[in-house]
């Protein structure tokens, strides 16, 4: 079992990913949504938004789909996947994420301690994301478990 | 256009129920490709079952994407300023996902007037998967 404190302040290098509107699309209808905006692009543009928006939780996906050159946090610490569970998430919004844009993320450790004796051991990261123009399309904050 | 106005609503006020699912292997399939998340434990159930699971289990962004839909078929997303969840049980495979909100409080930040809104999700039986708030602002 890894010393969990040892990746505070750990820094990712920020990544770039396009947000594919094929992407949008399938997340809408892996999830069920009935709310056209977020299916059709006509829709969209029809309520007033320049592409297929993003759906509120989808900077956790964007965080997923990009790809990273630096070693994961988990993989630092040695942490199979198995034993992870997601403890919390919280999203802060700015600007509303498109079909189309290019979000830029930078992730920090800003948290990590142990629980029962360290059956349960937590790490929290804040992510940090902007789009093709330089504005801040909010933040996340997740907490992983790892169950040991 | 919702049509709520910040006078409009009263603390105590409820949010539509919004239900989702069953969440089948098929959803959890396909919410891995969508979301990106490609966990197997979500997928195979082998994979699980080495990690002391019975069986594979929901992705718990899963639920919050469906808790994210009750916020966005009340208000907008454009007035979405915060949304956070802790995920207090896992969501097993072959149940529905009752999303329910409560309006707790209505307030104003620097001329902003904004409405703070508790959210559930539960799985059939009424066991809390999700428990969260939502911070809206509203004209």
């Amino acid at each position: 079992m890894a010393d969990v404190t040892s990746v505070i302040g750990r820094e990712t290098a920020p990544k770039s990913i396009i947000v594919e509107r094929g992407q949008v699309q399938f997340f809408a209808k892996a999830t069920g949504s009935k709310d056209p905006i977020y299916r059709n692009l006509e829709a969209a543009q029809a309520a007033g938004h320049r592409d297929i928006p993003a759906p509120p939780t989808f900077l956790f996906s964007l965080d997923l789909l990009s790809p990273s050159k630096e070693e994961s946090v988990l993989a630092a610490l040695g942490v199979n996947i198995g034993n992870i569970l997601h403890g919390e998430q919280r999203f802060k919004y700015g600007a509303q994420i498109y079909s189309g844009d290019t979000i830029t993320m930078s992730a920090k450790v800003t948290d990590a301690y142990e629980k029962k004796g360290g059956k349960l051991q937590f790490v929290v990261s804040e992510t940090t994301a902007t789009n093709q123009n330089g504005e801040s399309v909010g933040s996340m904050i997740n907490s992983l478990v790892i169950r040991n | 256009m919702s049509g709520i106005t910040f006078d409009s609503i009263s603390v105590g006020d409820v949010l539509p129920e919004h239900i989702c699912g069953p969440i089948t292997r098929t959803t959890l399939g396909l919410f891995a490709g969508a979301s990106g998340d490609h966990n197997p434990i979500h997928i195979d159930i082998d994979f699980a079952k080495k990690f002391g699971m019975k069986d594979v289990f929901a992705h718990g962004m899963l639920s919050m994407a469906y808790l994210a839909q009750l916020l966005t078929n009340y208000l907008p997303q454009s007035q979405l300023r915060e949304y956070g969840v802790r995920f207090v049980a896992i969501t097993p495979v072959n149940t529905r996902v009752s999303c329910s909100g409560k309006i707790t409080e209505k307030y104003e930040v620097d001329g902003e007037k904004l409405i703070k809104v508790e959210i559930t999700a539960e799985v059939d039986g009424g066991i809390a998967t999700l428990t969260g708030d939502a911070i809206f602002a509203v004209a």
